[in-house]
């Protein structure tokens, strides 16, 4: 069995997001660019199942979509435990094109199984994963809180309103995963670094995909009133103030 | 022409977020002059499914199928797109909840339809088709254009106010193509707790970060939302820790959020946390140093000790 892991890079988490270009795009000076959180704990839970000689998983394959700039992202991927990668060579323009082209890549290199992460802490768009099973036609199962594989089937663990249920697909399937797939991140050792560096990453040209969506300016959220302090001696007036002022309770 | 809304329901009910949809389809058919139609999927008594008019819609569309009793995405995007096309529906308005996320990009690529997810406001603009989206996690908004014939929204929960309308809607019931090789999923167990307020559909939420020292000292908090009718939450370390359990973790990589009451107790407001809780309408934080970032998110705020504070804000409720 192969797994394939989609990798997103994004800015580190408490990065403070400005503009360039009239605001129409993100300045990237001095931004620390990580891997997306779910695709740093799925690149995880898939190394745990490898691990686990049982399962049979012959190899862990990175994806990216993305130009030359982000190879060390892939890097980091790559000395965390995956096997190989592939970038796809191109701007990723919208979710669309993004998963339109990882699908073109697991049709030619014929993967199992795809993980991908709910979310990007970027676009935060939740939409890339279902779109590459769909053009691929295959099952997806989002909302995936837990993975394993027995008798030759995934059975995932899928998180639903005040609970979670059990569900079993068979592969090729592509699975949407989130926060529990995995407890921590694997950090990369050194041992993982030095084998990183020649481990191989092969590089698709991009297919001819038009993009559906396109952001055209940002914006930063509104402000905030400033904060009405209340004396900790007289929490009442705080209950007061929600109910006459905020009128929230 | 009509704006097609899937109202999804719970064990046959519809709840808040079904309305909000709703309503939200009934402001975007307003901008382009046609009407709503809602598809529900499984089994939903008449009179429920009425209710869908009184915020706005006009037909409903009632698919019944015992393959689709369980969510399948492919099977349900297949439905949808269906229906889509017999309405000549060309903007889908979807939750952006686990199953709506489930759903919306399998749609999206079977109608080569652009989505604008996590929308909580009507669109800026009809042409170019404008929506204005959260992005970085809540630390930026972008206005997306969707360029394609068909567009797809997946709307934030608790983010559009309900809409009351006078429509009466006419349902049809529909069958859906789906015979049992289309369902390539199967759902082989469910647990569920029961009775109790969701998180996600809570308007007053009360949350304790690493500030509440212990797990023992919960009580007084759990009392407080009790007492407003609200549900509990967490930040990430708390229930990292076991203190509280998972399914409170809110964040960026627990629970998006967004009531119309947050009360953060001995929560820090680091950005990941806030990115699950700062399109709240009213952030209350109570935490013992003044300089706690989370003040700068607050409207209302204590400084004090949360464990001393928190029994006397139960009092003052009570009274
Ligand atoms: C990739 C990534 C993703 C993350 N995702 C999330 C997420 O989804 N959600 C999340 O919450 N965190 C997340 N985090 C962690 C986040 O960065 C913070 O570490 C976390 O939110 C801090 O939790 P806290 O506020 O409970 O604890 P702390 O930061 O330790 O803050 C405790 C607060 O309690 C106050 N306090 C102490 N004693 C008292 C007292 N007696 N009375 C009142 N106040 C008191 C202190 O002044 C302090 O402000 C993430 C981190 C990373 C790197």
């Amino acid at each position: 069995m192969k797994i394939l892991v989609c990798i997103s890079n994004v800015p580190d988490t408490t990065t403070k997001i400005k503009f360039a270009a009239g605001n129409t795009s993100i300045d990237t000076a001095g931004i620390q660019w990580v891997i997306n959180p779910w695709d740093e704990l799925s690149l995880t839970r898939a190394l745990e199942l490898k691990d686990d000689t049982s399962n049979g998983i012959k190899s862990v394959t990175v994806i990216h979509v993305g130009p030359a700039a982000s190879e060390t992202t892939i890097r980091k991927a790559l000395a965390i435990g995956a096997d190989d990668a592939v970038r796809v060579n191109a701007e990723p323009l919208d979710a669309y094109y993004t998963a339109a082209q990882i699908a073109e890549v697991v049709k030619k290199e014929q993967f199992d199984v795809v993980f991908c992460g709910i979310e990007s802490s970027d676009f935060n768009g939740s939409t890339v994963g279902g779109m590459v099973a769909e053009f691929l036609g295959v099952p997806s199962v989002s909302a995936v809180s837990g993975i394993k594989f027995e008798n030759g089937q995934a059975v995932l663990t899928r998180e639903i309103d005040g609970g979670k249920e059990t569900v079993t697909v068979s592969a090729p399937c592509v699975a949407i995963v989130q926060k529990g797939i995995a407890k921590e991140p694997r950090i990369a050792a050194m041992r993982g670094i030095m084998m990183a560096r020649s481990k191989p990453v092969k590089v698709f040209e991009p297919v001819a995909v038009e993009p559906l969506t396109q952001v055209v300016e940002f914006e930063k959220p509104a402000p905030r009133a400033a904060c009405k302090y209340i004396d900790a001696e007289n929490p009442r007036q705080l209950i007061e103030l929600l109910q006459n002022e905020a009128k929230v309770i | 022409m009509s704006v097609l809304v899937y109202t999804e329901n719970w064990d046959g009910k519809f709840k808040k977020l079904s309305y909000e949809l709703v309503s939200y389809a009934a402001g975007v058919a307003k901008m382009n002059g046609t009407s709503v139609t809602a598809v529900s999927v499984g089994r939903v008594e008449e009179a429920e499914l009425k209710q869908l008019g009184n915020y706005g819609a006009s037909k409903i569309i009632s698919v019944t199928n015992e393959n689709l009793s369980q969510l399948d995405s492919q099977a349900y995007a297949g439905v949808i797109a269906e229906v889509a096309a017999k309405e000549g529906s060309k903007v889908i308005i979807i939750a952006n909840n686990n199953t709506g996320k489930a759903i919306a990009p399998r749609l999206s690529v079977r109608l080569k339809a652009g989505v604008g997810s996590g929308v909580s406001k009507l669109p800026v603009n009809h042409n170019p088709f404008t929506v204005y989206k959260r992005t970085y996690s809540g630390n930026a908004f972008a206005q997306l254009v969707i360029k394609s014939d068909i567009k797809i929204l997946t709307l934030a929960q608790n983010s559009f106010d309900l809409v009351p309308s006078s429509n009466t809607a006419t349902i049809e019931n529909y069958t859906a193509n789906v015979d049992g090789s289309t369902v390539k999923t199967s759902v082989t167990n469910v647990e569920k707790q029961t009775g109790k307020m969701l998180l996600t559909d809570a308007d007053i939420v009360i949350s304790g970060g690493r500030g509440m020292k212990s797990p023992d000292n919960w009580s007084p908090l759990v009392e407080l939302a009790d007492l407003l009718g609200g549900a509990t939450a967490c930040s990430r370390p708390v229930s990292d820790e076991g203190w509280r359990p998972h399914g409170e973790h809110t964040g960026q990589t627990g629970k998006i959020i967004a009531p119309n009451l947050y009360v953060a107790v001995g929560i820090s407001g680091a950005t990941q946390h806030l990115a699950g809780i700062s399109s709240s309408k009213y952030i209350v934080a109570i935490n013992s140093d003044k300089d706690a970032p989370i003040f700068e998110s607050a409207q209302y705020g204590i400084v004090g000790d949360a464990l001393k504070v928190l029994p006397k804000l139960v009092e003052a409720v009570k009274e």
